[in-house]
């Protein structure tokens, strides 16, 4: 009973974040933003959602032959959790990447500086870097 | 109610709250825009099999659908950035340019 | 495989990490599955065993456990970092335009291996506020959603990941 009840509070919880994204990539006002969103809403609420219901799994390990597929399933539910863990950041990243050398302009504030072409030290040592390194996506 | 009741109105809940990621694929001003929003909609679709398992009682089934179906999403992902990073290249034009585009739309 | 002398180590962590996974994975273990699970690890390790974790490092024993002891510990930090950062990315969906402050932030790191690089980067789009966009040789692009996330770039998550590696 009260693993059930802790379960539906992880998933009701990964819903709230989930709007969260939801709102925030229909709002933001630019395409990196929007990563933002999409990025970690998206992460966290899947990551709350999934171990809920692998917490509820859990719930009946006292039966003996229902609790090893039980355990089973909830250690499969982890596997997904570690991967999403992994691929979801690595997969925002590619995708700013992406908008980035696809052309997206960010939409900078104002009263902020323009940082969009280098760093601020060093703009011709950064340009030198980006052209060594358009090479190295060729396998 | 039953944790199977409450699973069917997570279920519909998580469709209702994809309708933002879906409205982003179908405006969305960039391409980029719209496959970050598929993706969204895919990482989505993992935990809805989960719930149609234990709607339907057989998690252990559909728990192979879910992996596999994040599986196929992260490559989606990864391969559409790939092929769309090299169809733009805009990266190697740092200094001016690119600075003058961003003034006049901030 | 004459490339790199790594470690027999190395390989034994490889296929335990496979097998381990091979278990889970398929469920069943009676003799016929596990020994498909055998021969399909080996191949796998025998292949390229020397990718998963990092080649030629000849580290022992008690180091590795070390490693993966503060490596777990970074990742409970982390995930108290992903909470944190929901929160912020929810209130700021909800906030009014003038909450948004979005600009670029060039970071330049010391980490200087790839998987080092790698966990900074993830960590950052992690992180509340900022989403890594490219990587320039040290320099990391970084997009921030407002002003105070960007001042929270300052070298400090650098310092965790390089704890875990030294």
């Amino acid at each position: 009973m009260v693993i059930s009840f802790l379960s539906a509070l992880l998933i009701l919880a990964g819903l709230v974040f989930f709007l969260g994204a939801g709102v925030g990539i229909l709002r933001f006002p630019d395409f990196f933003s929007r990563m933002h969103a999409a990025g970690k809403g998206d992460t966290l609420s899947t990551l709350l959602i999934i171990a809920g219901f692998a917490l509820y799994q859990m719930r009946d390990l006292g039966d003996s032959e229902a609790s090893v597929s039980a355990v089973l399933v909830a250690l499969k539910m982890l596997v997904i959790i570690a991967f999403l863990y992994i691929a979801s950041a690595t997969s925002t990243s590619a995708l700013a990447e992406a908008g980035w050398e696809d052309g997206n302009d960010p939409v900078i504030a104002p009263k902020h500086e323009n940082r969009l072409a280098g760093p601020p030290e060093s703009r011709t040592a950064a340009a030198d870097l980006n052209r060594n390194s358009t090479h190295d996506s060729q396998p | 109610m039953t944790f199977e009741h409450f699973s069917i109105g997570v279920g519909v809940a998580l469709l209702l709250l994809m309708i933002p990621a879906m409205c982003r694929i179908v405006m969305g001003p960039t391409t980029m825009d719209r496959i970050v929003g598929a993706n969204m909609v895919g990482t989505k679709t993992t935990v809805l099999l989960v719930i149609i398992g234990v709607i339907f009682g057989k998690v252990d089934m559909f728990i192979d659908f879910a992996l596999t179906y994040a599986l196929l999403n992260f490559t989606g992902a990864i391969a559409a950035a790939r092929y769309l990073r090299h169809k733009g290249r805009r990266g190697i034009v740092l200094a001016s340019t690119s600075e003058e585009s961003v003034c006049e739309r901030a | 495989m004459e490339k790199k002398p790594s470690s027999s180590l190395d390989y034994a962590l490889v296929f335990g990490a496979l097998m381990l996974l091979w278990v889970i994975l398929s469920g069943k273990l009676d003799a016929f599955h596990l020994s498909l699970g055998l021969i399909s690890c080996a191949a796998v390790t025998w292949m390229s065993g020397d990718l998963l974790i990092g080649a030629g490092s000849s580290l022992g024993l008690a180091r590795r456990m070390v490693r993966l002891f503060r490596f777990l510990n970074y990742l409970l930090w982390l995930t108290w970092q992903i909470v944190l950062a929901n929160i912020a990315v929810f209130k700021l969906a909800f906030a009014p335009r003038t909450a948004w402050q979005p600009h670029i932030v060039w970071h330049r790191t010391a980490l200087t291996t790839d998987l080092e690089k790698f966990l900074l980067a993830n960590s950052i789009t992690l992180t509340p506020g900022t989403v890594t966009v490219r990587i320039f040789g040290d320099m990391l692009c970084i997009h921030a959603i407002d002003d105070v996330s960007a001042a929270g770039i300052n070298g400090e998550m650098d310092r965790r990941i390089a704890h875990i590696f030294e």
